[in-house]
């Protein structure tokens, strides 16, 4: 992912300037000390999925030291679970010395936070971090300004505990911020480096602290965009084709009369009907008879890697070195494969859903979206309007995992709010999630390993298709190695884009399945194979730390595989031993154990990163075991969870995550690392349990069995 | 064709005006204003809309009103009493049972259902009685720890 590239950033760029428009906005806000905060190249990032936005940044991120002494922190980085409203009032608290429970984060509303990407690529902690730690200090230090100014004492005389000045000599004599910062208001750009703490004087970074979400969660009263009512609204149902891509010839909507008050919205390919009542708009909408051009279909779930295969000719090298002919010469054993992963559904427990509303010439807007300035701007351009006429406000997201990225279903509620002069809520139905969700993509990778007779890699050569470069930089020493990058977007029968860790799933499972099977033919036993062959010491210490914590050496009980997978994603390693037990008779899968270990840098919140870690593991069982979307071209055969199996309580093993400790050095990213190599470790583990080896994901008792025939 | 319909609603009794064919889980939502509940299939498939309907965790996607008229319904919004949570809520904190939390009142409603017909269940019943509610966020082993605290604290509660 382009966000990668920006890996060096960090307090380089301090000093662009605050544009018109927000200095105008800083005046409205009320009193207290308020730090802002730019790092000017992050505007410049190239985003990933939809978002082509240059929109001209302001500031990364600022924080306000109100007069009763509680924090507010802004930022455009939106909650989706992955807890990044705990991380970030860590950081805070930790630099501004204050308790991490006096902060209230308001995130992802365009109006009152600073422009902001999206939230995707495990980018927040890495890059929002510390501009919100610079920000913070800043304000400490205009704190203790000021209190040096009150108490007539220099700075160093002065000492901050949880949002009280002390002087040093003379604890008798402190003062609260609150005390501090009534009836101020100071506006501060930061223009210098600020002085951050050290690790070792960490309080609140590093401790692991429960969600501060948690308890607005389990009552209820935490709010996602499907949650709101406004006065007057009504709900939508779109009338949706039964293929992907059919072209609306002609409409018949006749039999709506049979039902009294709706409404039908027609804009476009756009068709819908609106009610009051969120059921009577769905039957109503069951109603309005639409002939609909379809496309023809090319590809199923089982002919859809034949034409990748075929469709897709252009390539471009993304790593070589040394010579591949002279690899082939020198290895003693050649071994080809390809392997196959179908697509993937993010399947989130909430629906993509908006609820929103014009009024007068301005569109205000909750959405569960990823990237609420991208949508701000999709939406400002759809209806020609300024951006400031688009306000998307803070709200909850039920899971994201990529899919929220985009935001067809705030376009389409917009239109409808705007056509029928409404209030509009629009929760996309389960069946509409499996048609428009941008699934993730398809990928085939042709695979080709050497290695001589003293078991070490000479040759790799690794050919992707679809499913991007991220992650495959090889970490394994390979004197002759190619990899290359088969793409077009174009090539999908429906929507696709990037889900948890995009594409490195695939490609993860790939190059893991072929490293076992590799050491397999050398008859060196796996772990022994890759501590032989890995260049990466980080990725050695990770691999040996997951080793010892599961156990390698341990006695496998009758029917049981230990399988092992390495990668790496946004700055972190990971590296994930598996225990599977596999029936023979029934070809069934249960994940017993996995241990995960991974080296993430700086843990900010360590509970938080097990939480990630645990969740990814878990989700990822479901793309490894059960996951695959059927299809014939763009009719989609699966459609709720009937018939698209994620995992579930009894298939969710112990799992143990273990982190090299790395405090000294920066955080990397949390949220998709780990998921990555559940693929190729229950891949593994199920070839070590009973010999099957199957090449395609998912790995389901029916090709277990088949593999398990052919030998 | 609307008809009125009453039932108890978090201890309180409540009538709507509805046509009685409409799933209870658009009744509380839309009508009763009780978004806790979630919309996660509409199908019976996820459990993001699960309530106890006399004291039994039901998915209320797949609930007529009608039925429910006169019965006793009780959503996440009534379990906490006298503004001090329910410790199943107190144990989904403690663990951080949750991450997104959108799976989260369904969760704890089956749980509470489950530990009211059986206070005292082993892992593996835990694992089967919630085996119908979807996590996408992967907070399964965290769910089953936090109910066993939980019938830990209840069964305390009780005996005392
Ligand atoms: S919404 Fe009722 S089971 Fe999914
Ligand atoms: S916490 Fe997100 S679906 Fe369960």
């Amino acid at each position: 992912m382009k966000p990668d590239k920006i890996t060096e950033l960090h307090f380089d760029h301090v000093d662009k300037p605050i544009s018109s428009d927000r200095r105008n906005f800083l005046k409205k806000l009320g009193g207290g000390i308020i730090v802002v905060f730019s790092i000017g190249e992050l505007s410049l990032l190239k985003s990933w999925g939809q978002n082509t936005s240059e929109d001209l940044l302001n500031f990364n991120a600022y924080l306000r030291v109100k007069e009763d002494g509680r924090v507010d922190c802004y930022t455009g980085k939106i909650e989706m679970g992955q807890g990044v409203t705990t991380s970030l009032a860590q950081v805070l608290a930790e630099e501004l010395e204050v308790s991490v429970y006096s902060i209230d984060m308001i995130m992802g509303d365009t109006e009152l936070c600073p422009y902001d990407a999206g939230t995707w690529g495990s980018l927040t902690t890495r890059f929002t971090d510390p501009v919100l730690r610079a920000a913070a200090a800043e304000a400490r230090e205009i704190l203790i300004d000021l209190a040096a100014e009150h108490f007539g004492v220099s700075d160093e005389m002065l000492d901050v505990i949880n949002g009280t000045v002390f002087v040093k000599n003379d604890p008798s004599k402190n003062i609260t911020y609150a005390a501090l910062t009534k009836g101020k208001k100071i506006v501060q750009t930061l223009t210098k480096k600020p002085e951050l703490k050290k690790p070792k004087d960490f309080k609140i970074i590093g401790k692991p602290v429960i969600s501060l979400d948690a308890e607005a969660k389990v009552t209820g009263t935490a709010k996602y965009s499907g949650d709101i009512k406004l006065p007057g609204m009504v709900y939508a149902t779109v009338v949706r084709p039964k293929v992907f891509g059919s072209k609306k010839l002609q409409v018949d909507s006749s039999k709506l009369s049979e039902f009294e008050g709706v409404e039908l919205v027609e804009d476009g390919n756009l068709v819908a009907v609106v009610h009051q009542d969120p059921e009577i708009a769905n039957k109503a909408a069951n109603k309005v008879k639409i002939t609909w051009e379809e496309p023809v279909a090319k590809a199923d779930n089982e002919t859809i890697f034949q034409f990748l295969d075929k469709n897709i000719k252009e390539n471009k090298v993304f790593e070589e070195e040394g010579n591949l002919k002279a690899g082939r010469d020198v290895s003693e054993t050649l071994i080809e494969a390809n392997y196959f992963d179908g697509y993937k559904a993010h399947a989130s427990i909430e629906t993509h859903s908006a609820t929103c509303y014009f009024q007068d010439d301005k569109l205000t807007m909750w959405a569960s979206s990823q990237t609420p300035f991208g949508t701000r701007e999709q939406l400002a351009k759809t209806f020609d309007m300024p951006l400031e006429k688009v306000h998307l406000k803070q709200i909850f997201i039920g899971g994201g995992f990529g899919g929220k990225i985009y935001n067809q279903q705030a376009i389409e509620a917009a239109k409808i709010a705007k056509f029928s002069s409404k209030p509009v809520q629009l929760v996309w139905s389960r069946r509409e999630e499996f048609m428009y969700d941008r699934f993730r993509t398809a990928a085939l990778i042709k695979t080709v390993s050497g290695v001589d007779s003293n078991g070490k890699l000479k040759l790799w050569e690794f050919d992707i298709y679809c499913a991007g470069t991220r992650g495959t930089k090889l970490f394994y020493g390979i004197p002759n190695n190619r990899t290359r990058i088969f793409n077009d977007d174009n090539v999908h029968p429906f929507g696709t884009g990037a889900w948890r860790a995009p594409g490195n799933n695939s490609t993860t499972f790939a190059r893991e399945s072929h490293i076992e099977t590799t050491a397999f033919a050398t008859g060196i036993d796996a772990l022994e194979f890759r501590l032989d062959n890995l260049k990466n010491e980080n990725m050695s210490a990770t691999l040996k730390l997951a080793a010892e914590t599961f156990g390698w050496e341990r006695k496998k009980q009758e029917g049981h595989g230990y399988g092992i997978a390495l990668g790496e994603d946004a700055g972190t390693t990971v590296a994930i031993i598996a225990e599977v037990h596999v029936d023979r008779t029934t070809g069934k899968v249960q994940p017993i154990r996995v241990v995960c270990a991974q080296d993430m840098g700086q843990l900010v919140n360590p509970h938080g990163a097990k939480l990630q870690t645990e969740g990814g593991i878990t989700m990822g069982l479901g793309y490894a075991l059960y996951e695959d979307i059927a299809f014939n071209g763009g009719r989609m055969e699966s459609r709720n969870f009937k018939n698209y199996e994620i995992a579930r309580f009894s298939n969710t093993p112990k799992i143990e995550c273990v982190f090299i400790d790395n405090m000294d050095s920066k955080p990397q990213g949390g949220g998709e690392p780990a998921i990555i190599c559940v693929g190729g470790a229950i891949a593994n583990a199920v070839f070590d349990a009973c010999g099957a080896r199957v090449n395609r994901m998912p790995v389901t008792p029916q090709r277990i069995l088949e593999a398990l025939r052919h030998g | 064709m609307k008809q009125s319909i009453s039932f108890k609603l978090n201890h309180e009794l409540v009538s709507v005006n509805v046509n009685g064919e409409e799933s209870l889980l658009t009744v509380i939502r839309t009508y009763l204003d009780k978004t806790g509940t979630k919309y996660g299939c509409g199908l019976g498939d996820c459990g993001a809309c699960t309530i106890l309907i006399d004291n039994k965790p039901q998915r209320s996607c797949m609930i007529l009103v009608e039925d429910v008229a006169g019965k006793e319904i009780l959503t996440i919004e009534g379990l906490s009493s006298n503004g001090s949570l329910h410790p199943i809520q107190k144990s989904f904190i403690a663990h951080d049972a949750l991450q997104c939390g959108f799976c989260t009142p369904g969760m704890i409603m089956n749980a509470y259902g489950l530990l009211i017909g059986d206070p005292n269940p082993t892992r593996e019943k835990i694992i089967s009685g919630m085996e119908e509610n979807l996590c996408r966020c992967g907070s399964y082993n965290r769910i089953v720890d936090a109910i066993q605290t939980a019938a830990k604290e209840m069964n305390k509660k009780i005996k005392l």
